[in-house]
């Protein structure tokens, strides 16, 4: 009960876009149609899914004082956390491309629209920025960890999915000239996160 | 000035403006915007990230031509995590409350796009000494954005700038309120929407014929 209150939190109340701002410059930059956010949007919530419970469990049995006390007695007082960020880093960075290899075997298509925002995924800091949540709110298991980083992906997913369609019927409309392009996006990412505000009362 | 002639200045100055990672080249808004509802912290983070980013161009640029071309990436990450974990170091040590704030962001350094695009772009390509006056152009060029919107959100939004009151007493007397709408995420959007189109409207090459 607890993991869905949690994924459903971090969809609609924690947006990553909305409310942290993560991941905002692939959000930019391929929020173009519909097709293409899709496609990096599973591909986000995939990395999300699978990094997170490996950084969890690395923070919890690696790098947190006192974590490797299961190596024995003398190492109950080692505290590896400043190593923290390099190791996520690194985790991340292998995972994305380990995603880059399977989506260019099985769908060359996507692979060639994402072009460099592949790649870039390792620096998205949706991803980054979950695993720094994570360190931060010391959830109770591995499975709240995992359900955190599903929860942000799926809200990544919607809100880059959500800016891509208003963006194909933005098309039709008559913007001022220097607004265009960035400028209306930003406005529009505006609009829609305070609409999203109207579900932080919610207690769930 | 000899250090500073043709291209060098170009790297320092451009970004500033015509060229800016912000509003122009669209970099590092992900850890940009949520620290921005107050100044302090708007300032404390330009700062760290002019520090980071001149530094890691400096490595990089010395290592550019000993890093084999496949694993670049993972050398500039590992590069940039080591310097923002001696910055978030050296904050925690000497400005444990900005460095509260702050929270996350600090460590979100690493994945700012502008980070990794200067790197890409400038460090591998050039000398130590232009990569880093490039690095302090840049880190500058992202560093008034942010301090422009902080500035605003917490004068309007809670009327004190650097933690100190600066709208009079008697202003609030005559019927002003704060705008607490400026203490929320969207406000910082909407500024920086605001001036990208001043920016544009000033600079008509910059502006896009897609929406």
């Amino acid at each position: 009960m607890d993991a869905i209150s949690l994924i459903v939190r971090s969809i609609f109340v924690d947006n990553m876009i909305f409310a942290y701002f993560l991941g905002m410059c692939s959000y930019l930059a391929v929020s173009k149609n519909v097709k293409t956010a899709l496609g990096l949007g599973i591909a986000v919530t995939f990395v999300l899914v699978l990094t997170l419970p490996l950084n969890y469990l690395l923070e919890n049995y690696v790098l947190k004082a006192g974590a490797l006390s299961w190596l024995g007695e003398q190492y109950a007082d080692v505290d590896l956390s400043v190593f923290s960020l390099l190791i996520f880093i690194a985790i991340i960075a292998s995972f994305t491309q380990l995603v880059e290899m399977v989506v260019e075997r099985f769908s060359p298509a996507l692979y060639n629209s994402l072009g460099i925002f592949l790649p870039l995924i390792a620096v998205n800091c949706a991803i980054l920025g979950g695993s720094l949540f994570m360190q931060q709110r010391e959830f109770a298991n591995v499975g709240m960890a995992t359900a955190y980083g599903f929860g942000s992906g799926i809200g990544w997913l919607l809100a880059i999915v959500g800016m891509a369609a208003i963006r194909e019927k933005l098309e039709y409309s008559h913007v001022p000239k220097p607004l265009k392009g960035l400028g209306i996006t930003f406005i529009i990412t505006a609009l829609m996160a305070i609409g999203f505000m109207s579900f932080s009362g919610i207690n769930i | 000035m000899a250090l500073l002639s043709g291209k060098t200045k170009e790297a320092l100055l451009g970004p500033l403006n015509k060229n800016n990672p912000v509003i122009v080249q669209v970099l590092g808004i992900c850890s940009a915007l949520a620290v921005t509802s107050k100044l302090e912290p708007s300032l404390v983070m330009a700062i760290a990230v002019t520090i980071v980013v001149a530094l890691a161009n400096v490595v990089i640029s010395l290592l550019r031509k000993s890093i084999p071309n496949r694993i670049r990436i993972i050398v500039q990450l590992v590069v940039a995590a080591a310097l923002v974990t001696i910055v978030s170091e050296v904050l925690k040590a000497f400005a444990y409350d900005v460095n509260k704030q702050l929270s996350v962001f600090v460590g979100l350094i690493v994945t700012n796009c502008i980070l990794m695009g200067r790197l890409e772009a400038f460090a591998l390509g050039n000398g130590p000494w232009p990569s880093f006056l490039d690095g302090i152009g840049n880190g500058l060029g992202y560093g008034w954005i942010l301090v422009v919107v902080g500035f605003f959100r917490e004068l309007l939004g809670s009327g004190t700038l650097f933690g100190k009151k600066v709208i009079p007493q008697a202003v609030y007397d005559a019927g002003y309120e704060n705008n607490g709408l400026m203490m929320l995420a969207p406000m910082a959007l909407i500024l920086v929407a605001i001036i990208i189109w001043i920016h544009r409207a000033r600079n008509k090459e910059l502006q896009e014929e897609m929406n």
